[in-house]
């Protein structure tokens, strides 16, 4: 009791203390301190209060910002690279023309402050638009002798990524986005192409230009590789051993080379210097690498030419002008292999020394297998976010225009006497739409293919799911793996320790996808690129020798400092090295999402500044000490602090996957010791936004919490603010959601206690009537009456009005009346104008839009204009339950057709076989719907709304149910929302305490009476609120029954599935039982006459089929004998003719007559 | 036998009655009128507009669950139950309207009404004898006077909050006289049904009929009506000092007295006990108390929604309990 009346008493208090810190609707309620009841001037505690830093990080960070940041990067930052990149345009005819791209702008000119005005993004979702910018690029060139500026030339449209800086909903507050028809809770972080919502996934793959270490140790192989990726070409090149001995494979190199001989023609030309190189001192690596010198002694091969010329003659070229094998050799070592180093003035040393780096990987995984990587390691792997997605795709669509832009120039410049001098800007808008349409074209189908990587992606978009806030939600947190999902590899799909924090442990598909579908974990942030060259500064200023002064005799000395993979020195200090470092990027001086970290076994410092890595952010800890104190945590609570703040002061940091395996990270406070160097935020932050939904997780069986994942995104409920305005292809709403009554703190972060999708249904788990077996529950009917399960569909009916070259267009035609003036039933929904009224019922059979057709609209348009005439084609409602028009819009799509979308809603009430489930993986289907006063009830008089078996328990293990159940119970008694937040939450003790104190058992089990005969239940029943979400599977989507109806045209069997009104299939095992029975008429009536059964004429002579009792074959009536079989029979006969074989049917009376 | 329901740490026994004709050889346990008239007795605890609490006593169980089932889901009570729509402009649709307007309770007397008659059509089905009329008329306007910083939409426009109040009356032909003392209105008047915005409005007409609550729970006259079984705490051993304060503290405030002299637990009100079984769980009460219900004693709650006043639905369910009875007996199958 005392805990429960200080919690109401506090909480009040809380409520009536006014903040004064800026206004932020949706985060302003989180930071209040009102969960833990808590206010202001209580005492801070920092091991229970610092998970306000989680709000304060989803505040500036969001959970979608990883998909804005990235298209931030590209439309701010990555565009002015790409121009820069492709900046000259150059004429292969007049050596004096050229055009340079200066800058480049979306959706805003260079002349106004103020961005321009883009059609509302809901107006393009209703209108079947592209939400999209203008891109603007400043350009020079020639006309004539004259150079040219000219600005804000538009060269397309970049679809643009809702809530990014380019959007209009950006920085938008809630009114605003009112007036905009958008929901506030909406993450953004799609595009809308075509008036569909389109998210771009994030996708998982190897990290490149980093060095991998793998063996085989069946075949006894180990091989180092990199992928090589630039702007221009992606690549791999392998160190790998072959006998024992090392080589060097290239795919543009016909066979592996020896790696001495690589060495040697990059320059290394002593064997010496390639030992030092390789080995260092370390004689157990000399020996193992010494064959290696000798087979390029016995090769002959003493020179840095010999060895190019060895090379270029096993390169694979397909060049126009033929080279020298010499000069394949160097254009092989300087651009092919290794290619992210680029080589300048022949001068190979940096990357002989990265190749000489992978050898010596290679030699220390020969020396001791476990010094291999691990391709599932998280650390080993980058995110490809929707920027760099758009990116590529960009650069490829504007290599393709400006090469379209320069032919058409040449052509131009080609002709001899042009009469004025040629304006090239004149033809720069014919390629502009290939931008825009190669750009919407990608997203709105999610083929990206990419000429300069022969690269060729399918299925890299798709369709924002908006069944429920949560699935949306999901989608946007959703990372895709590269790895094909039908190879039978546990390792790609097993949970990875280096995941934790970084992905959600319990979010992933189950099937054929299980594993390798992720899900981002809260507070993961995923970086963007970084430039490199001032991190390499920084090192030399901090005591790195650099690596081109390092004689390579002691290059394996010190620890090796290693940037972005590539070799940049060495330094003999290398703790001190890492903590200055670290000591920089704490103060701010370099960027926070740069990583440093060290690698004992391998002798290096890492420093990693590349984007796609996925990071987290720590609290700091030094001498056993958190850096985060009350004071702090107080000054965020007053909003004095932000959580940017907390970085500057060096209190908290980003580690990435890598950096969090050198540190020592305390779980809680109680935990830290002198050697810890980080403490965890929030332990829950493991989850991520969908597994934060269940309660109690911690104490549920772990695939009970991943069934959950799956199951929450098919719940029923609110959508968004903006719900009713939608209109969606197929939307279900549910009427009257409510929030649970056991929250999560992730609930209230991610604002599905705003938008539910489930309801507090009270539950008895009990043994009723039998039709609760197998999961299935039993239903209250009184329940259901008063708004229980109650959802919605809406449907969505597009149509449009076509314009034909004739003049001709599809028209609208008014609704028919019958004698007394009142329209026909058909057209009873319509209203003058042949369309729907809203509001009106449909009934299966009534036409809601009475288009017609032209009867000519191929005609020639200077026919004579005849009568015109027209043919009804109505969109008519065909439905077992009928419709409600809920909205009918009217617009004009981009090409000017007139475009009609009518929306049809749907109210149902719960009914047997419809869906339901908890939230822990338990779901079952109405089995029964009972009267009220059949159902047991308690002494206050209470009746379930649901009862569900007990059996669902002892093999699922879902003891967080059970807990939810008793959390709930309190708190309806309590009057307050208890939590079942993962390892925190309420506690099942105090809860307990709570229902005793409330007159109830302390374990939430209730007597109760039976309603049917009164008396006691001879058991007491478990009996409490739990939360329910009704699933979308409904039986009026699925029940199906034919008597008879459609055939297929080519077999005139009965068509497959629903849609089609199609026939149930008496298949092959049941065949086999009606065999194995011996029904044999009961299989000649099913299979054949039910089905396709055909009579035809079989000539007895000959044996073939004939027709109309005349056989073709024998020209002849006498044998004919009319016979029933199967039409596919048939047809199969007349396809074997047709292939030159004849089956004859050799006919024979089986029931001979007496 | 016992008449006491036992109630252990987890199970409950002796639950079902068993004074019934040939199940013991000792009395003949047959039903007797005189026996049950001397023996039966009601008890009258609370009683008010809304709210009966009453005790049946010496009744068998399935009388009083008859009692309780009737009252659910057979005594008849008038509510909306087809909506004509006119206008709606509101965001709220129309079906999710008309099923909230079915569910307010109206304050109208049952008998005034006769059973509609579903043979016959839609236009001849409702007649002044067995339908009420109500509508609903509401637009939502601007507060013109409304102070300029103000954000409360109830202050800022008239008719934001459409109220079960809102529907009004429409008698139609004799009703103007029969239902002039007592016109319909909801018994609860302030229930939410819709929420407007300026320019939106609400236009329709409910046709409000006879039900019963197994068709649907809007025709239910009852919130909730329910009975419990008596508590019954027998003490076997005294009780006293530390022990009585930690055993009184297991019962909710009033159910365990203390004798002042001798420090002795006493059953000071059995009635308040909600058999939490808390005492069950401490170990040093295990022989010294046994918890019980009293199987034929019923405390009946009888919430009513607002048409009629508890007793009345409470006399409603004995009458149709009595019809049943006679139709049974009058049944040709019985002779």
């Amino acid at each position: 009791m005392v805990s429960a009346t200080k919690k109401r008493k506090t909480t009040s208090k809380a409520h009536k203390h006014t903040h004064e810190h800026e206004k932020d609707e949706t985060f302003d309620e989180l930071l209040k301190p009102i969960y833990k009841g808590k206010k202001l001037t209580d005492e801070i505690n920092t091991a229970d209060d610092k998970w306000h830093l989680l709000p304060a990080f989803l505040k500036v960070k969001g959970l979608v910002k990883q998909h804005l940041d990235s298209f931030n990067y590209f439309v701010d930052v990555d565009l002015k690279k790409i121009i820069k990149a492709n900046q000259l345009i150059l004429s292969d005819v007049d050596p004096e023309f050229y055009l340079k791209y200066v800058d480049i702008r979306v959706g805003k000119k260079s002349t106004s402050s103020a961005r321009d005005y883009l059609t509302p993004p809901h107006e393009c979702r209703l209108r079947d638009m592209t939400y999209s910018a203008p891109i603007y690029v400043d350009i020079e060139y020639t006309r004539g002798r004259n150079i040219i500026m000219h600005k804000d030339v538009e060269i397309g449209r970049m679809p643009i990524m809702l809530r990014s800086n380019k959007c209009t909903l950006y920085g938008a507050d809630e009114k605003q986005m009112a007036k905009l028809n958008e929901c506030p809770l909406d993450p953004g972080g799609y595009f809308i192409v075509n008036g569909t919502e389109k998210v771009i996934l994030v996708q998982e793959q190897l990290s490149k230009n980093r060095i991998i270490v793998e063996a085989d140790e069946k075949k006894g192989i180990v091989q180092a590789s990199v992928t090589s990726s630039t702007h221009e070409r992606k690549s791999k090149t392998y160190v790998i051993t072959k006998n024992g001995k090392i080589y060097l494979k290239h795919n543009s190199i016909a066979e592996e080379i020896p790696i001495v001989i690589v060495l040697k023609a990059c320059g290394i030309v002593s064997d010496l210097e390639i030992m030092q190189l390789v080995c260092g001192n370390d004689s157990s690596y000399q020996d193992i690498f010494a064959v290696n010198l000798e087979e390029a002694a016995k090769l002959n091969l003493y020179t840095q030419q010999q060895a190019l010329e060895f090379i270029g003659a096993k390169v694979k070229t397909m060049r126009r002008q033929k080279l020298s094998i010499l000069q394949e050799g160097i254009e092989a070592i300087a651009t092919t292999v290794v290619a992210h180093l680029t080589v300048e003035a022949l001068d190979f040393r940096e990357k002989a020394l990265y190749m000489a780096m992978m050898t010596r990987r290679v030699v220390m995984a020969i020396h001791n297998p476990k010094m291999v990587d691990d391709r599932d390691y998280v650390g080993n792997k980058r995110l490809e976010l929707a920027g760099q997605m758009v990116s590529l795709l960009f650069e490829d669509l504007f290599k393709k225009f400006n090469s379209d832009f320069k032919a058409t120039i040449d052509k131009v410049l080609e002709k001899p006497n042009r009469a004025m001098e040629y304006d090239a800007l004149l033809s720069i808008n014919v390629h502009s739409n290939n931008i825009t349409s190669g750009l919407n074209r990608a997203i709105s189908t999610g083929n990206w293919s990419l000429k300069r990587f022969k690269m060729e992606r399918a299925g890299v978009t798709h369709v924002l799911s908006r069944l429920s806030y949560i699935s949306a939600l999901g989608m946007m947190t959703r990372i895709s793996s590269q790895f094909e999902k039908s190879r039978k590899v546990s390792g790609p799909r097993a949970l990875q320790p280096s995941q934790f924090g970084m992905l959600c442990t319990a979010d992933t598909p189950e099937g054929e996808a299980c594993g390798l579908v992720k899900n981002l974990a809260l507070m993961t942030h995923i970086t963007s690129d970084d430039e490199e060259e001032p991190i390499k500064r920084v090192c030399y200023v901090l005591g790195v020798e650099d690596i081109s002064l390092i004689d390579s005799a002691s290059l394996h000395l010190n620890f090796g400092v290693y940037l972005n993979g590539t070799l940049i020195g060495t330094t003999r200090f290398p703790i001190k090295f890492v903590s200055q470092f670290r000591h920089l990027r704490r103060t701010g001086k370099v960027s926070e999402f740069i990583s440093i970290y060290t690698n004992s076994h391998q002798k290096a410092v890492h420093i990693a500044t590349d984007g796609g890595r996925i990071c987290r952010p720590l609290i700091i800890v030094t001498n056993g000490k958190s850096h985060v104190t009350a004071d702090h945590l107080r000054s965020l609570l007053e909003g004095k602090l932000v959580f940017d703040d907390f970085l500057k002061l060096g209190l908290v940091e980003y580690l990435d996957v890598n950096e969090e395996n050198d540190s020592f990270i305390a779980l809680y406070e109680k935990d830290i010791n002198v050697a810890s160097t980080h403490m965890e935020i929030e332990p829950f932050t493991v989850l991520g936004a969908v597994a934060g939904l269940i309660p109690y997780p911690h104490h549920n069986q772990s695939p009970r919490n991943t069934y959950q994942c799956a199951m929450g995104k098919q719940a029923i409920g609110a959508i968004a603010y903006n719900q009713f305005k939608r209109i969606d292809t197929l939307l279900y709403l549910m009427i009257y959601p409510q929030q649970p009554m056991v929250k999560t703190k992730t609930i209230e972060l991610i604002d599905y206690d705003k938008l539910p999708a489930g309801q507090n249904a009270t539950v008895a788990v009990m043994s009723y009537s039998g039709y609760d077996i197998e999961d299935a529950l039993v239903i209250n009917k009184a329940s259901i009456d008063r708004g229980f399960g109650r959802c919605e569909t809406r449907r969505k009916t597009t149509t449009i009005l076509k314009r034909y070259p004739n003049h001709t267009q599809d028209i609208i035609s008014g609704m028919r009346v019958d004698e007394n003036g009142d329209p026909i039933w058909q057209h009873k929904a319509l209203g003058p104008d042949g369309l729907g009224e809203v509001g009106m019922k449909l009934d299966s059979g009534q036409i809601y839009i009475n288009k017609a057709v032209p009867t000519n609209p191929t005609s020639d348009l200077n026919a004579a204009p005849e009568q015109s005439q027209y043919r009804d084609t109505p969109v008519m409602y065909r439905a077992p339950e009928p419709s409600h028009i809920d909205q009918v819009m009217m617009s004009v799509s981009d090409n000017d057709q007139a475009l009609i979308k009518v929306l049809l809603r749907q109210n149902r009430r719960p009914e047997l076989g419809d869906k339901f489930s908890s939230r822990h993986g338990q779901k079952g289907v109405c089995g029964i719907i009972v009267q009220q006063e059949d159902m047991p009830f308690n002494d206050q008089g209470i009746v379930p709304d649901i009862i569900m078996n007990p059996h669902g328990f002892p093999s699922r293990m879902t003891v967080g149910k059970m807990i939810e159940l008793v959390s709930g119970k309190a708190g309806v008694l309590n009057g307050s929302l208890e939590y079942g937040t993962c390892f925190g939450g309420s506690k099942l003790e105090d809860m307990s305490k709570i229902l005793v104190d409330q007159g109830f058992n302390y374990s939430g089990k209730d007597m109760l009476y039976s309603g049917i005969t009164g008396e006691c239940l001879q058991a007491y029943i478990f009996f409490g609120p739990i939360y329910y979400q009704k699933l979308k599977h409904m039986v009026l989507d699925k029940m199906h029954a034919r008597a008879r109806g459609p055939r297929a045209v080519l077999t005139r069997q009965p068509t497959e599935g629903r849609s089609r009104d199609g026939g149930l299939r008496l298949g092959e095992m049941e065949r086999d039982c009606v065999i194995a029975y011996g029904a044999s008429q009961l299989l000649l009536e099913r299979l054949m006459i039910s089905s396709d059964a055909f009579e035809v004429d079989v000539c007895d002579e000959c044996g073939l089929m004939g027709y109309s009792g005349w056989c073709t074959t024998c020209k002849s009536a006498e044998n004919i004998i009319k016979m029933t079989i199967p039409y596919a029979a048939k047809l199969l006969f007349q396809e074997l003719l047709s292939m030159n074989i004849a089956p004859r049917l050799r006919l024979e009376d089986i029931f001979v007559k007496a | 036998m016992s008449n006491i329901v036992g109630i252990e740490y987890n199970r409950v026994n002796n639950t079902t009655a068993n004074d019934f004709p040939g199940f013991s050889s000792d009395g003949s346990n047959a039903w007797d009128v005189e026996k049950f008239k001397e023996t039966f007795d009601v008890q009258i605890t609370s009683l008010s507009e809304r709210e009966a609490n009453f005790d049946l006593i010496n009744i068998d169980t399935s009388m009083a669950n008859a009692f309780r089932r009737i009252m659910i889901s057979e005594v008849p009570s008038v509510a909306a139950e087809y909506v004509y729509f006119l206008t709606n402009t509101s965001v709220i649709q129309d079906e999710v309207l008309a099923h909230r307007i079915g569910m307010i309770p109206l304050k109208v007397d049952p008998d005034m009404l006769s059973w509609i008659d579903t043979s016959l059509s839609e236009e001849e089905k409702f007649t002044d004898d067995n339908t009420v009329v109500m509508s609903l008329n509401i637009k939502c306007t601007r507060n013109l006077n409304a102070p300029k910083d103000c954000t409360d939409p109830k202050i800022l426009y008239h008719n934001s909050s459409v109220y079960a109040k809102d529907l009004k009356f429409e008698p139609q032909g004799k009703q103007v006289e029969t239902f002039a003392k007592c016109p319909v209105v909801p018994s609860d008047p302030d229930i939410l049904l819709a929420k407007l915005r300026p320019d939106q409005e609400i236009s329709l007409r409910v046709h409000c009929i006879l039900g019963v609550g197994g068709d649907h729970a809007k025709f239910s006259p009852v919130s909730t009506a329910s009975y419990r079984l008596l508590p019954h705490i027998n003490i076997l051993k005294p009780i006293t000092g530390e022990q009585a304060i930690k055993f009184q503290k297991c019962f909710l405030p009033g159910v365990i007295g203390i004798n002042e002299e001798t420090g002795e637990a006493y059953v000071k009100d059995a009635r308040k006990d909600t058999v939490s079984r808390e005492v069950l769980r401490h170990e040093e009460f295990n022989d010294k108390v046994k918890l019980g219900r009293i199987r034929d004693h019923f405390i009946f709650n009888v919430e009513s929604t607002g048409a009629m006043t508890p007793e009345e639905i409470f006399f409603k369910s004995v009458r149709i309990l009595k019809n049943k009875a006679s139709y049974l007996k009058n049944c040709p199958i019985t002779q």
